[in-house]
């Protein structure tokens, strides 16, 4: 048993009881990374001094009686490294930010600080979120819990695999293609890519604009949630954050989805996907039935189109957001560079993994005079066409609910050898980003020991009914509950 | 017929500020070959009349007041910079 087997209102309520301290939830996630991180490699930089001395901090305001408690009090989270923390090294996994400490904390940071979290650490993602498996990390491999044959998926596979080996109970990671919801699942956990504009995108380092969103990974969707309601909301730093109020998600969480209309998308559970989750997936469908939900097949026509359509896009916005990566005002410079062109190009090239430079050319090609509106424009419009689809079928149904990915974790190395293949793993992950509604997963069954993650996707700014059905799908199983033998 | 020759290649690499040796121009060619040869299936598409997504959400000219605010101080923003002189950025010669 775990500190970590409890929800934060539990843990909230041992603190107040003084049955634990704050410095016991520190000490466990030190304990436990020293236990276990040699085997999973999570984490990328440690925040051990800082974390203890916040513990302390926090533990005299509980001796004191101070009543001002933040909704995360004394709370350790781990954090996905492409999000920037003041004075703590944030490098996204690439030897060109390999000596970057920000000075100054993204929104996320300071919400999370206000709340009372304690960061514990940076955890490992692929270079730039730029992957499916966290194996395109400029520094380490990061395997899953359940398997350490297997990856934990990615890019977030260093926040799953840290929740998923109890190193810490929360994390926060970023989703562009599938990138939280993905790893969650290949990891047996809880994962959130919330609505577009729902959560400020200030201080996370910029893959793809139009697409990236930061969300939380627990280990139960109460947490989640409660992670969800302290970093969501407007923030004037970040524009394309939306002035759409801020329900109480905890509050959904009624465990009534009584006529509730779910809508499953034959695409999802069709060609690539294996036999095995088709099953769990249906099983699930089983037990949201018995819960009072109905579900009906439906068609979302232009789902076969999204992975092109968001290599096209996500690849473009990256050739921009990726070229202030020049050596001038931060990160790695190369020592063999005779003028300024040539020290870009050196930098860049000794700097970048291959994956991120493979995205930049495909994305400068797509951009580039003369090719424009071949690909990027025409991958702008079909993407109005994936949109289109969803709004159609929300116009009937509460939820769409599918797998979250077409297998459970495969093996280390198999698909680095041709990008095609890795890519073809987040067919059911990217439409959501494209259309920038809000998906889950949460885990819904095992195969072979690995767990399946169930996808259960929601109109704009309704998080609360993914929330609310995740939920009550959570209480009826106990697939949560599940650890890994580590 | 490829999709992209290694010629374009080396000339994205150059635009995008890339040194490749011709081994990688070779490799990143035949990749990137199979990625556009596969994206262009969005071509069985009729696009004629249906609008670029330009947002996801219905969101246009997000304004603010026009307030001047302290920006980050320079001696933070130095600290991570490769090289640095009397308080800015310092760079190789852009000529040689």
């Amino acid at each position: 048993m775990s500190l970590f087997d409890h929800k934060i209102s539990e843990l909230h309520r041992l603190l107040h009881k003084k049955e634990i301290s704050v410095s016991d939830l520190v000490d466990e996630s030190f304990r436990r990374i020293g236990e276990v991180e040699e085997k999973v490699q999570a984490f990328l930089t440690l925040n051990e001094e800082n974390a203890r001395a916040k513990a302390k901090e926090l533990d005299d305001k509980l001796a004191k009686e101070e009543n001002d408690f933040g909704t995360l009090f004394g709370m350790p989270i781990g954090i996905k490294d492409n999000i920037v923390t003041k004075g703590l090294r944030t490098t996204c996994a690439s030897k060109i930010l390999y000596n970057f400490d920000p000075i100054y904390d993204a929104t996320v940071m300071e919400r999370l600080h206000e709340a009372g979290a304690i960061t514990i650490g940076k955890l490992n993602m692929d270079e730039f979120a730029m992957g499916s498996s966290t194996e395109n990390s400029g520094f380490q491999l990061t395997r899953n819990p359940w398997d350490l044959e297997r990856v934990p998926g990615g890019s977030s596979g260093g926040s799953a695999a840290a929740v998923a080996a109890g190193e810490v109970p929360f994390a926060l990671g970023s989703d562009t293609g599938g990138s939280i919801r993905q790893p969650a699942a290949f990891c047996g956990v809880v994962g959130l890519k919330p609505t577009y504009g729902r959560v400020s995108r200030f201080g996370l380092v910029a893959f793809a604009s139009s697409l990236d969103q930061i969300g939380p990974i627990t280990r139960t969707v109460e947490d989640n949630a409660y992670l969800l309601q302290v970093i969501a909301g407007l923030d004037p730093m970040d524009s394309t954050s939306a002035n759409v109020e801020v329900p109480n998600y905890v509050e959904a969480l009624t465990g009534d989805i009584k006529g509730l209309k779910i809508a499953v998308p034959k695409e999802y559970l069709g060609e690539g996907v294996s036999e095995e989750v088709r099953q769990s997936v249906l099983d699930a469908l089983k037990v949201l039935e018995k819960l009072g939900a109905t579900w009906e097949e439906v068609s979302l026509p232009h789902s076969k189109y999204a992975l092109a359509t968001y290599y096209l896009l996500a690849s473009s916005e990256a050739s921009a957001n990726l070229a202030r990566f020049d050596g001038v005002r931060y990160g790695y410079r190369t020592d063999n560079a005779k003028n300024l062109i040539d020290m870009y190009k050196q930098t860049r090239s000794e700097g970048f993994g291959n994956e991120v430079k493979r995205r930049i050319m495909l994305g400068t090609f797509a951009l580039s005079s003369g090719y424009y509106d071949a690909y990027y424009k025409k991958a702008q419009k079909v993407r109005t066409l994936i949109k289109q689809d969803f709004e159609k079928v929300f116009e009937k149904y509460d939820v769409i609910i599918g797998p979250t990915t077409p297998t459970p974790a495969f093996k280390i190395g198999e698909k680095t050898h041709d990008p095609l293949t890795m890519y073809a793993n987040d067919i059911l992950t990217i439409p959501v980003n494209l259309a920038g509604v809000p998906g889950i997963s949460v885990p819904c069954g095992f195969v072979n020991g690995l767990p399946v993650g169930l996808q259960i996707i929601g109109k704009h700014f309704d998080e609360s009914t993914i929330y609310r059905v995740a939920h009550a799908f959570e209480q009826a199983t106990d697939y949560h509950k599940q650890k890994p033998a580590l | 017929m490829s999709r992209i020759s290694i010629e374009q290649v080396k000339h994205v690499a150059h635009l995008a500020r890339l040194a490749i040796t011709d081994e990688e121009a070779e490799m990143f060619t035949k990749q990137l070959d199979a990625i556009i040869t596969f994206a262009e299936q969005l071509n069985e598409l009729d696009t004629e009349n249906v609008p670029p997504t330009s947002h996801v959400l219905d969101m246009k000219n997000v304004m603010r007041e026009d307030v001047p605010t302290p920006g980050l101080p320079r001696e933070e923003v130095l600290k991570n910079a490769p090289d640095h002189q009397d308080g800015q950025f310092r760079v190789p010669a852009i000529l040689e």
